[in-house]
């Protein structure tokens, strides 16, 4: 085991319950380690994706009946009705399981984040989209096409232009809710490979779309089982000792 | 029962598809027919009326003779009134609904008002004008009173088409937008607008070109029977080619009937000019379209 790291966000006794009664999470607390891949994985309803969307505040837009506890990120409690959320989500970034490109070019797609943050020159617009898709490894393929369309190029560049979008504002946390799911094998090994590269710079929060997903990428794993945190470990702790009797029937592939 | 449920049909069912897309055939096409009909019978009958001095002249002759500029004019002017006040109020309306509005009591008594406004007939419009704007706020018989009665009128069809556009572009694009510290307005004004306007400016063509061809709502609030000059400011009553129609069809005794279809033909003329526009507008953006 490392040493104690750095804790990036603190989650503590977080509880989430949507307007319709559903209890999506309960007295989850958790400790997400910086800079590194951590997974949050565990069956469909488990409440990863609530979790991620809490950290970000996304879930303003959907109808949640009650949260309370809370959840610490810089000193702030991201809960905090009073907190500055544009500011918040340009620091959690995060990609969706689908591929969405905004219905602009490719170069705007990139820019757009910044443009909204109030940046107009163009030099500058133009060497921040060419680092994030050269660190989202797109650049190469889109370089001589900057102004096409962005739906013009395939999922899996899609997925990396989604990624590269992200990465513009240069956030600090960068979450990813399935992001291969949609994806070939080839593209989901250079997402992959990617995440890896960006966790050293960047607190990536993965959510897996699968298992072998999850213990190939997991630097750190939590395990999620409707709407409870059943336990979290560093490294590959989980796939290979799981404590709980149902992690271990999870990972073992004996239900989900 | 069992051998009768798989028994063959009458007809089999290749033949039924057949037959079956026929009746439809014919079916659209009888709906075709009566527009066909009806603008080759008014081209056929107007044309021969329209000259130069026609379109660009005044009437003479207690409109017997001469051109119908200020009725020309007038629609324009109306058509364009309309537009400033209805415009800006229904799309604002429309992206209010679609975008900000909880779905509540309140919403739905409101969007129940607007399907509401959309059933009312012109002529009661025409009173409700008189009664507000030529009389209670003293407009007078105007183009301005005129072109709030045909605003109020053209409003409903506006919001609900707004609405619509707005609602067709997909949700996945405000969340990432928001997602990526966008406010809800800059998603709205960035993404959303831009990817709705050709929804919304066919609305509000389609909208403007009901306004122009409309008689009863001007016919008590701006417009005259007989003015052959041009109106010069929005406070001046004015002529405009629907109620012309109506009163060289019905109020001159003698009229040349090539200036009734002249007239009829000028009017549709502007009218489907802006459908043309609408669908051009529409078939450039599905064209264009991403998603």
């Amino acid at each position: 085991m490392q040493p104690a790291q750095d804790v990036k966000i603190r989650i503590e006794h977080l509880q989430v319950r949507y307007s319709d009664g559903y209890e999506s999470l309960r007295d989850v607390s958790l400790d997400i380690p910086a800079n590194q891949v951590n997974v949050l994985f565990g069956p469909a309803g488990g409440g990863k994706s609530t979790l991620l969307r809490v950290l970000n505040r996304l879930n303003d837009l959907s109808d949640v009946a009650a949260m309370s506890g809370r959840v610490i990120f810089n000193g702030q409690n991201i809960l905090d009705p009073n907190i500055d959320v544009v500011e918040l989500r340009r620091k959690i970034g995060i990609v969706f399981s689908r591929p969405v490109p905004l219905p602009l070019t490719i170069y705007q797609n990139v820019s757009y984040p910044l443009e909204i943050a109030g940046e107009r020159r163009k030099s500058r617009l133009d060497e921040a989209v060419e680092r994030a898709l050269r660190q989202a490894v797109l650049w190469d393929e889109v370089y001589d096409r900057l102004h096409d369309p962005a739906t013009a190029i395939s999922g899996g560049q899609q997925q990396r232009l989604c990624l590269a979008r992200t990465l513009v504002l240069e956030p600090e946390v960068i979450m990813l809710d399935e992001p291969t799911s949609a994806l070939d094998p080839v593209s989901t090994a250079k997402i992959e490979a990617l995440l890896q590269e960006l966790s050293e710079r960047y607190t990536i929060v993965l959510v897996p779309h699968n298992v072998q997903q999850a213990a190939r990428m997991a630097d750190f794993a939590a395990f999620f089982l409707q709407g409870e945190l059943i336990e979290a470990a560093p490294g590959k702790e989980l796939f290979v000792n799981p404590k709980d009797k149902r992690t271990q029937d999870y990972v073992t592939g004996r239900f989900g | 029962m069992e051998s009768r449920r798989f028994s063959r049909p009458l007809i089999p069912p290749p033949v039924q598809q057949t037959l079956g897309f026929w009746l439809m055939r014919i079916i659209s096409l009888v709906t075709v027919l009566p527009i066909v009909a009806v603008i080759l019978y008014i081209i056929v009958r107007g044309l021969p009326a329209i000259h130069w001095e026609f379109l660009v002249g005044y009437p003479r002759e207690g409109m017997r003779a001469g051109g119908i500029l200020p009725a020309i004019v007038g629609t324009f002017y109306l058509t364009l009134g309309t537009a400033v006040v209805a415009v800006p109020l229904g799309v604002s309306a429309g992206v209010y609904m679609a975008e900000y509005a909880p779905d509540n009591r309140w919403t739905r008594l409101i969007r129940i008002a607007i399907i509401n406004l959309a059933g009312i007939p012109s002529v009661v419009y025409g009173l409700f004008g008189l009664g507000l704007f030529v009389l209670f706020l003293g407009f007078g018989t105007s183009i301005l009173a005129s072109s709030l009665t045909l605003g109020i009128m053209t409003l409903p069809v506006i919001i609900s088409t707004t609405e619509e556009a707005l609602r067709a572009v997909p949700y996945s694009f405000r969340v990432v937008s928001i997602s990526l510290g966008a406010t809800r307005w800059e998603t709205i004004w960035r993404i959303v607008l831009p990817q709705s306007l050709p929804g919304i400016l066919t609305g509000v063509i389609l909208g403007l070109e009901r306004a122009a061809g409309e008689t009863a709502p001007i016919l008590f609030t701006g417009v005259a029977f007989f003015l052959p000059r041009l109106p010069t400011s929005p406070l001046d009553a004015t002529m405009a080619l629907p109620y012309h129609i109506f009163v060289i069809s019905t109020q001159v005794p003698g009229m040349p009937v090539q200036i009734q279809y002249g007239t009829v033909l000028v009017l549709l003329a502007f009218v489907l000019t802006m459908n043309l526009i609408a669908t051009l507008i529409r078939q450039r953006a599905r064209a264009r379209r991403q998603w």
